[in-house]
């Protein structure tokens, strides 16, 4: 599918189903993604967000049961979440789980290697984390720390972030990874998202906030209802949610 | 340790702990138990009269004393076809070149001359029903510390032997501890002289690798007044048909202001009875640290004891069990507390797989005497499957109200989210697993020497072989 004149597609999701317990959540979900790109994904609460960004990443028990991933150019359907995450699909999670006695820099320093081409060594990996660390302005504490063991929300979002900048995704999606955080959070957040940001990776945000589209200019926005995308615009169309609701899309359906 | 590669057969492969060698023996008594099997083992141990005598006596109380009629079915244990005493084709040695190679080889893979060299103070290696091989270095010789297999101390440090020997766990205590005083053989005598600090750790590492036998090693070790110990003692057997009988004996004497940590990792074949007492007495302001892991064997009865007898006396036990399939694992700490001001922190964690049984069996007892007194108790249960099992059964029996008792247990299931949370990072689903199991027992590991932690996670991986998925 890569052509010379135009931007390669990194994504595309064709009318996608996935039920979860026996429940149809997406009901034909269409989206295309280039490489670069910002999109935003909106939608009332139950509409199918998570359900969406769980598909994706290959969470067992969300089956697709119509329809297609197709992530650079090949079907991805069967492959297991740690195959996806090594060809470059990351999530941040909306509730990280904890997982006791993994330290922060252990389990990042298995997972970099484990998904990246290049061994990296225990001492470049070090500074990268550091590094990383102050930009989100995390306490370097945290890295000795159990994996989002008595993190508060909003740390454990952060964590997340960490583990984004560290592994360089091609696709990042962000699942409400801006609710719970502080205004300075978001804004540090954001700029961490940011910095990751170039013309080859992309990024899907999962958000009800406007406050994160502050810092972060999203190329398409999209309206997610009842498992559907049911309308797609420009930065323009989050206003529009912000000063209408959601009603307004209820009947595109 | 070098990677070792596992074939998964019936049971899990368990890598250099499955290495059998040909039975050499000097000499082994016929399969059984009666008063001339026993004489015949004091007999060929060259013994004092009175421990001849004090054979036969719990030779008498092993038949008086019927089975427990709690815990785990162990009816299957057939006694008579037990060789209770089996003496490998060599001395005790004080040099690795004496031991014949084929045992000096399984003690090399084991790791044993390895930590020798770089972490540990002295080493006890036991083959079937005898030591091996004894060596202790020598600024702890000249400080006064003993560290020798009980057979020479019966002869070279009699009184001691004749004072505390099955005093701390007398033979009526149980069945297996009146079997165990009728045929012990080998382990080791451990005396560290009064303010003595060993840093380092003394190792005895118990080796049974005939078929059908049992092994009945005696640990005892006397901390005297004010002076610290680090003891670490391993067992392993390989796989046979036939079931093995282990059913040790160690007794702990911690003396006033004394610290004896006694830190173990016991890795049994699984058709192994583990029937293991292990008890310490501890006096005014010692402190008793027990860490303690319990691998393989079919069935394993095993409750670490610390009787806290004088004031402000002190246990701290952290525990693993891990039940794989066809093994129940029946383990916990007890502690009585038996005067003011003593205190016990006990953590254990079970793991059980592929319809494993993991049961924390503990009890607390508070003394009447044992006013001002606390006890803290967390036990933590994970389940990989839904056809394994875990129990928590904690008793505890107080006798006066001017104490603080507290007990958390927490049974639960391995997460599918978390293991998902990691898969999305990259690592495989058996790693995922592999790694919750890790951090499920991290506690314990890193209390353990780093070679010991390395070793306990490696027997993680080895059972988490066989897990489906
Ligand atoms: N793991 C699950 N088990 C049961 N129901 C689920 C699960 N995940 C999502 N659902 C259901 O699917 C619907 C969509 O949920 P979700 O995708 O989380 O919505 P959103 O993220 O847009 O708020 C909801 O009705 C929710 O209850
Ligand atoms: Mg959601």
């Amino acid at each position: 599918m890569k052509g010379d004149f135009k931007v390669n597609t990194l994504l595309e999701i064709n009318n996608l189903h996935t039920k979860v317990e026996d429940m149809q959540i997406l009901k034909g979900l269409n989206l295309k993604i280039n490489e670069g790109e910002v999109h935003v994904i909106m939608g009332p609460n139950g509409a199918g967000k998570s359900t969406l960004a769980n598909t994706l990443m290959a969470h067992p028990k969300y089956t697709i049961t119509e329809g297609n991933i197709i992530f650079e150019g090949e079907e991805i359907n069967n492959l297991k979440a740690d195959e996806r995450a090594k060809r470059g699909i990351f999530l941040s999670f909306q509730y990280p789980e904890e997982v006791p006695g993994i330290t922060v820099e252990n389990f990042l320093r298995t997972s970099k290697s484990l998904t990246s081409a290049n061994p990296i060594s225990i001492l470049n990996f070090r500074r990268l984390l550091k590094e990383k660390m102050a930009l989100l302005k995390m306490d370097e504490s945290y890295a000795k720390r159990y994996l989002n063991v008595g993190f508060s929300g909003g740390e454990k979002k952060k964590n997340e972030v960490l583990q984004m900048a560290i592994l360089e995704p091609k696709l990042a999606i962000l699942d409400e990874t801006d609710s719970g955080l502080d205004v300075d959070a978001i804004k540090t957040v954001s700029e961490g998202v940011g910095l990751l940001s170039d013309s080859k990776r992309s990024i899907i945000i999962i958000t009800h906030h406007n406050k994160i589209l502050q810092y972060l200019k999203p190329d398409y926005v999209h309206i997610l209802i009842d498992g559907k995308i049911v309308k797609t615009g420009t930065s323009e169309l989050v206003h529009e949610v912000e000063k209408n609701g959601y009603e307004a899309y209820k009947n595109l359906n | 340790m070098e990677k070792r590669k596992k074939t998964y057969v019936h049971d899990v492969d368990r890598g250099v702990y499955d290495i059998k060698n040909e039975v050499k023996f000097r000499y082994k008594v016929k399969s059984g138990l009666d008063e001339n099997v026993v004489k015949d083992i004091s007999k060929q141990k060259n013994e004092p009269e009175w421990m001849t005598e004090f054979r036969l006596n719990s030779l008498k109380i092993y038949n008086e004393i019927k089975l427990p009629e709690w815990g785990p079915d162990i009816s299957d244990l057939n006694i008579d076809k037990i060789i209770t005493y089996i003496r490998p084709n060599t001395n005790m040695q004080g040099s690795w070149d004496k031991v014949p190679e084929d045992i000096k080889n399984t003690f090399d893979k084991l790791g044993i001359q390895k930590a020798e060299k770089h972490s540990l103070a002295g080493v006890g290696a036991q083959y079937d029903s005898e030591v091996v091989y004894h060596n202790i270095k020598e600024d702890l010789i000249k400080q006064g510390v003993v560290y020798t297999d009980m057979e020479t101390a019966v002869k070279e440090y009699e009184p001691m032997v004749k004072e505390y020997f099955m005093k701390c766990v007398e033979p009526d205590d149980h069945k297996f501890a009146a079997l165990h005083g009728a045929v012990w053989s080998g382990g080791s005598f451990v005396y560290v002289p009064k303010g003595v600090q060993v840093d380092i750790p003394l190792q005895s590492y118990f080796r049974l690798n005939a078929p059908g036998a049992g092994q009945f090693e005696h640990t005892l070790i006397i901390v005297d007044e004010g002076a610290k110990l680090h003891f670490i003692e391993g067992c392993s057997a390989p796989k046979y048909s036939v079931n093995n009988l282990h059913a040790g004996c160690v007794e702990l004497f911690v003396k006033k202001d004394a610290t004896l940590r006694y830190s173990t990792i016991e890795n049994w074949s699984k058709n192994m009875y583990n029937l293991n007492t292990k008890r310490a007495i501890v006096e005014e302001n010692a402190t008793i640290e027990w860490v303690s892991g319990s691998f393989g064997s079919k069935v394993s009865m095993l409750y670490p004891t610390s009787v806290l007898k004088g004031k402000g006396a002190k246990c701290e036990y952290t525990g693993v069990t891990f039940a794989g399939e066809g093994q129940n694992l029946d383990t916990g700490a007890q502690v009585v507390h038996l005067a003011e001001h003593t205190y016990s922190t006990i953590s254990s964690k079970s793991i059980s797989k592929s319809g494993g049984v993991a049961t924390y069996r503990g009890l607390v007892r508070m003394g009447k005497n044992a006013r001002h007194s606390k006890s803290t108790v967390s036990c933590e249960s994970l389940m990989l499957d839904d056809i394994s099992k875990s129990d928590t059964i904690p008793v505890l029996d107080i006798l006066n109200d001017e104490v603080d008792v507290g007990h958390e247990a927490k049974i639960g299931r391995i997460s599918d989210e978390t293991i998902f949370y990691l898969m999305s990072r990259g690592i495989s689903e058996k790693e995922a697993k592999a790694m919750i199991v890790r951090g499920f027992v991290e506690p314990m590991s890193k209390e353990l020497p780093l070679e010991y932690a390395v070793e306990m996670n490696n027997l993680i991986n080895i059972e988490l072989e066989g897990t489906v998925g």
